[in-house]
């Protein structure tokens, strides 16, 4: 009886995975599974570095001291006379890869989003984006899910203080898999990416057969019948806390889609528009301060194309802490909870 | 080596390029003046006898690099480069213009012959680093080109600076030649009030830099100094060119106050009489 019961419980799972699912996007079919498979977003990003540099000798690699944690080190090893270690020094970083840039190399600058981009913000907006250099910045550990490290090392500005530079693109991916193609789909552009990346094993939501574009949002969630009742919009390893609370609302009798934003610059503005027709009401998710991030940017487009009612879920204005990853997204209403109460309240 | 004639013709081009200096920032009506006149020995030497390059094609590939880390100073690079030929030298009364090339700070996309955005201090040399860098992985040690990176002394106070200090050092980058101008003064006052830089020397020899001290309006000299750069093959070369802010005006000359402030008509005036009156003169402090 057990067993049948599972079955029928697995038909079921996979009957409403493939209804809101959209089928071609081809996610992980676990996604929805307590066993999802789950890998640090930093590790796709060191593997698809690697991928890049086989395939464009132009891509160099500079780190400042944190090659193993940051994933680096797979590139260097392989490509030892295309790296340089530059020490903790993250704004001879930003400038040492601006000169290689302009010598016609594409150079990736790896440190954590606490100091690259946090403590060079200014080499990074002279030296690469005024400049007009391919500098690709990726910033690990990002978010207050760095957890024990506490608040000197959770970068939730991070977002705000790129998206603003001119020319500068912004990635946000939402796995490690996403985190691969963001990095090699980087390398082909003539333009300052920043990639922001997290430090801790998070569920694989995506699979490699899923498209990928920069610039480009992608629906990851939709009601089993229907228009939804409220969207939400999402970046980064928070996607999977959303695909969770619109699958349990969607049991409650609550119609949830769900847009997985992954370039915050340049804005998917189009994507933006549609999805917030189809909705009405909005609820963004971020890891990162409220301000200046993946919400504002919405609201921003929202705003002057089609005003539309949006609760922000996200860091209100305070620095983080020490605590486990856990307890830290709930601590600062990011969790699940959190989301849902955002959920309740753009609808009442 | 300098033969007499070119030493004379180099005398003359950097007279000539101090007086366009000071028409273009009475003109401008704003921008700096002490360093720009205090440079104009070292650049006229780089752009007229040192320099591989090609004025009428500043993207030639394998040209030498000059990297101006201290952006302010951009009047005598506008100057120099445009006495050299990039571009006409009536164009340097656009200084600061609305829609001008001539950037108050300069611009690497507004004007051809411009390696580098800059302005904000400290992070020149490190770019001029990331250039060699890139370079030798291209060609090895065996490059052909050098690159030249002009910083301030009062950027000397910048983090930014260290960090590429160092890093040249530990990398061992035989063709990255950088000259700084040792003029003393800063915009508050003088380096050593500001934030004392001493010893200087013994602070690049210490990050593994081949260390030269010369006298920056002595002609000889900048090229002697910038041949036994060109001549060391494990390390970068630090020039430190001891120059007088707002060499060539007496009354502009060592004063601090002319770091950030253009002259007004009178004191054109009285500066294009100096610079006049030296023409043909020879203006090194130890001739």
């Amino acid at each position: 009886m057990r067993s049948v019961a599972s079955k029928v419980e697995l038909l079921v799972k996979i009957a409403s995975f493939v209804v809101m699912i959209p089928q071609e996007l081809k996610l992980n079919p676990k996604i929805f599974d307590t066993d999802v498979e789950q890998a640090p977003i930093r590790e796709g990003y060191g593997k698809g570095l690697l991928e890049a540099g086989r395939v464009d000798e132009r891509i160099v690699a500079l780190c400042a001291d944190l090659t193993g944690s940051t994933k680096t080190d797979l590139f260097a090893k392989e490509f030892p006379n295309r790296f340089v270690q530059i020490g903790v020094a993250e704004q001879n970083l930003a400038a040492v890869a601006s000169g290689m840039a302009a010598m016609g190399k594409i150079p990736f600058i790896t440190s954590y989003a606490m100091f690259s981009p946090g403590r060079n913000w200014e080499q990074i907006r002279t030296t690469a984006c005024y400049n007009d250099q391919p500098v690709k910045i990726a910033g690990s550990h990002a978010g207050v899910s760095v957890g024990p490290d506490g608040g000197t090392h959770q970068a939730i500005e991070d977002m705000a203080i790129m998206r603003v530079i001119p020319r500068m693109t912004v990635i946000s991916p939402c796995d490690a898999i996403e985190a691969k193609k963001a990095t090699m789909e980087a390398a082909k552009t003539p333009h300052p990416t920043y990639i922001r990346l997290a430090r801790e094993k998070t569920p694989i939501i995506t699979t490699e057969a899923t498209p990928f574009e920069i610039g480009k949002a992608s629906l990851l969630f939709k009601p089993r019948e229907g228009k939804a009742e409220v969207g939400i919009i999402v970046t980064g390893a928070l996607v999977y806390q959303a695909l969770m609370v619109a699958q349990a609302l969607e049991k409650e009798g609550v119609r949830i889609s769900v847009l997985n934003v992954s370039t915050i610059k340049p804005l998917d503005k189009k994507g933006i528009i549609s999805f917030a027709r189809d909705a009405r009401r909005l609820v963004t998710v971020e890891e990162h301060q409220v301000a200046g991030g993946l919400g504002s940017a919405v609201a921003e487009c929202l705003v002057e194309n089609l005003p539309t009612p949006i609760q922000f879920v996200g860091v209100r204005d305070v620095f983080g802490q020490s605590g486990t990853p856990d307890e830290l997204i709930s601590h600062y209403g990011m969790d699940e909870r959190g989301i849902t109460d955002a959920v309740r309240r753009v609808l009442s | 080596m300098l033969d007499e004639e070119k030493k004379k013709k180099l005398v003359h081009v950097s007279n000539e390029i101090r007086k366009s200096i000071i028409e273009m920032l009475l003109e401008a009506g704003s921008g700096h003046t002490a360093g720009p006149l205090g440079m104009a020995d070292v650049f006229t030497a780089l752009y007229f006898h040192i320099l591989k390059h090609n004025p009428k094609n500043p993207e030639w590939e394998d040209r030498d690099r000059v990297i101006l880390s201290n952006g302010h100073i951009c009047p005598v690079l506008y100057a120099t480069m445009a006495h050299a030929g990039y571009f006409p030298v009536k164009e340097l009364m656009t200084l600061r213009k609305f829609s001008s090339r001539l950037q108050g700070h300069p611009h690497r996309e507004w004007l051809p012959g411009i390696e580098t955005s800059s302005g904000p201090l400290g992070s020149g040399l490190s770019q001029a680093l990331g250039m060699a860098l890139a370079d030798r992985i291209d060609h090895g040690t065996s490059s052909s080109k050098f690159f030249y990176c002009l910083v301030s002394d009062g950027e000397m106070d910048a983090g930014n600076i260290w960090e590429a200090g160092m890093l040249a050092g530990k990398e061992g980058v035989h063709n990255l030649i950088a000259i700084m101008d040792r003029n003393n003064i800063q915009i508050d006052g003088y380096t050593e009030d500001v934030m004392p830089l001493e010893p200087l020397k013994a602070k690049w020899e210490a990050w593994n830099w081949h260390v030269l001290e010369i006298d920056g309006h002595n002609f000889e000299e900048i090229v002697d100094a910038v041949e036994q750069a060109q001549a060391v093959f494990n390390r970068p070369t630090m020039i430190l060119a001891n120059t007088i802010p707002g060499k060539g005006v007496p009354a502009f000359e060592r004063k601090y106050e002319w770091h950030g402030k253009p002259p007004n008509t009178e004191e054109a005036k009285i500066a294009l009489d100096a610079l006049r009156s030296l023409e043909g003169r020879i203006i090194s402090e130890n001739s």
